[in-house]
């Protein structure tokens, strides 16, 4: 077993992901399946092998730092499932 | 004109310029058969019917007076409902994103609206991508037009099965690992995934932001040049956008491939698991390439035997930081609670299904404290490895010819219990993502039992023209991208 049960559980709540307590197994075997195939990469030498983080060989860009038009704030929170006309509404985190 | 409802794009914008039909009636025709058809099929999630017909309308007094946007202006599309949009509801295949309509637009829609393509409405998918049978939708299934018993593939099924079934002529995907080119070829149409950076992903949703590119499925290589000529080139919203302006794709298409070398992997067509009759189309098709000139020489791609394993640690990672966006607050659903955790924890547990799930959790395991080192940097130095073959590979070949997937569509719920056996589904195409490579998937041919069988095509760096050309030379030649599938004829 390459994954236990409390590692799922742990897993999760870094994930803000709450189990079912019939999907803590059912989550860990797959993950256990899935973690037992990809161990095939450990036995690669990859000593001295940069990492790839991007394919074409360019540069970040840089932009001249100019004002910009950006959307206004009442149409950025319409999406939130509350909001007033400048904010977007959570319940409360401080009493 | 008759039947106008098989005809791609290019051979539509003729008759269009000839005045043999008006861009209102092809839209219209390909609304009359959705509604009469795509209950059986469930391609589209999101119709826009009037707006359609308006835009058509609206086509057709601008082509009178001379006024044309492109020869596509007036023609239909469908869009996978993945890309920003401010006129319709984007969800991503997700429950999480119920109601979200974007306060701007992806670049991909802003280009087909420049260019005049009517976007009829939007298709169905995996949820935020994940996926190789677009059985992960929350928003209902969608089945393969040659047989609806089986899956169209995924994770853009919807938008496969659309063009497949002649709703549309052309739709644009998404593909992370396959997700273009393997439905296109469990559906029998031709998807290209272009080199990473072609197209830009501004207003694209995230899944794995290093492997994410978006292409069209077409009916043709000559249509899906041209929508790629509408959507491709430097946007400078998207920072890994290719600086240098697209090439013009349908001047590429010469019809030409005497001389073509094509690289034949060792071991990619007598592998384990590999279908007889996928292997056989695949190997016919080759001949038929051979016939036209072309020649074939063997290559060695050792490291793609990780390709699978890479790439589940690789999107997994990205996939559990791009995610984690999802909490209730700024769009979407939001599930009941009293404190502000329990809110997160509600609406993303409620929000996403199994497989979203899974992914997020073996992202954030092999991100974890003491793992990143064992999984995450060695995918990205394997990575490495398999590219390396790959430019090896390009010094004795032009392209390089594989099956696009090991065997046809399987049957709906056949693999839903066992992830790992659906990943596998995607052995043949997550490599090109993983090297940033274009490929192209078209017809070759049928199985015994009549399902569409894929050949794929992987290109040097940018060189979606290469792969493009070598498809055209094939289906100018071949009527296998002409069939169409009883079960939507007319």
């Amino acid at each position: 077993m390459r994954i236990s049960r409390d590692t799922v559980l742990y897993i999760a709540k870094l994930a803000r992901l709450r189990l079912a307590d019939g999907e803590v197994e059912r989550m860990r075997s797959d993950l256990d399946a899935v973690l037992g195939y990809v161990e095939s990469l450990q036995k690669l030498d990859t000593t001295g092998v940069p990492p790839t983080t991007h394919v074409l060989d360019i540069a970040t860009p840089k932009r001249p730092d100019e004002i910009a038009r950006v959307l206004p704030v009442s149409e950025v929170v319409r999406n939130a499932p509350e909001h007033t006309e400048s904010a977007m509404v959570v319940p409360k985190v401080l009493e | 004109m008759n039947d106008v409802w098989k005809a791609g794009l290019a051979q539509l914008a003729l008759h269009v310029e000839s005045g043999d039909v008006s861009c209102r009636e092809i839209v219209s025709a390909a609304l009359e058969r959705i509604s009469r058809l795509d209950g059986k099929i469930g391609a589209f999630l999101r119709l826009r019917p009037e707006a359609a017909l308006a835009e058509a309308a609206a086509a057709d007094t601008a082509r009178k007076s001379g006024k044309a946007r492109s020869r596509l202006h007036g023609l239909p599309v469908a869009v996978k409902d993945i890309f920003a949009s401010r006129d319709f509801e984007t969800t991503c295949g997700s429950r999480i994103l119920a109601g979200f309509r974007a306060p701007y637009d992806a670049t991909v829609l802003e280009r087909l609206r420049e260019a005049g393509l009517v976007i009829v409405g939007s298709t169905n998918m995996d949820e935020f991508a994940m996926g190789s049978s677009t059985e992960n939708s929350a928003l209902g299934k969608t089945r393969n037009p040659w047989d609806v018993a089986r899956v169209p593939g995924g994770s853009s099924g919807g938008s496969s099965a659309a063009v497949a079934a002649r709703f549309v002529p052309a739709a644009l995907g998404t593909d992370t690992g396959g997700s273009i080119r393997q439905p296109a070829a469990l559906c029998g149409v031709t998807g290209i995934k272009p080199t990473y950076g072609r197209v830009s992903r501004y207003g694209l949703v995230a899944f794995a932001s290093s492997l994410d590119q978006i292409g069209p499925l077409t009916r043709s290589c000559a249509d899906a040049a041209l929508m790629l000529g509408v959507i491709a080139g430097h946007d400078p919203r998207d920072a890994t956008s290719y600086p240098e302006p697209a090439p013009n794709f349908v001047a590429g298409l010469t019809g030409d491939v005497s001389g073509l070398r094509i690289g034949l992997p060792r071991g990619f067509f007598d592998g384990e698991g590999l279908d007889r009759d996928t292997m056989k189309r695949v190997r016919e098709a080759l001949e038929t390439l051979q016939g036209l000139g072309a020649k074939t020489v063997d290559v060695d791609l050792p490291n793609s035997a990780h390709g699978i394993a890479t790439y589940y640690l690789i999107c997994t990672a990205e996939a559990s930081s791009n995610l984690s966006r999802y909490d209730g607050v700024k769009y979407g659903f939001r599930a009941r609670a009293e404190s502000l955790e329990d809110m997160y924890e509600n609406t993303r547990s409620e929000g996403f299904g199994a497989e979203v799930k899974r992914r997020i959790l073996l992202g954030t395991y092999v991100l974890s404290a003491g793992y990143y080192d064992a999984y995450y940097r060695k995918a990205q130095q394997v990575r490495t490895l398999i590219r390396r073959d790959f430019e090896r590979a390009f010094e004795s070949c032009d392209v390089i010819a594989t099956p696009t997937t090991p065997g046809p569509a399987w049957k709906v719920g056949e693999l839903v219990d066992d992830p790992l056996a659906m990943y596998l589904a995607d052995v043949y195409t997550v490599t090109a993502n993983l090297a940033g490579l274009p490929g192209l998937s078209l017809p070759a041919g049928f199985t015994s039992a009549g399902l569409p069988v894929g050949l794929q095509l992987i290109g040097r760096p940018l060189d979606e023209v290469g792969v493009l050309r070598a498809g055209d030379a094939f289906q100018r030649h071949t009527d296998f991208h002409e069939r169409v599938p009883p079960a939507v004829s007319p």
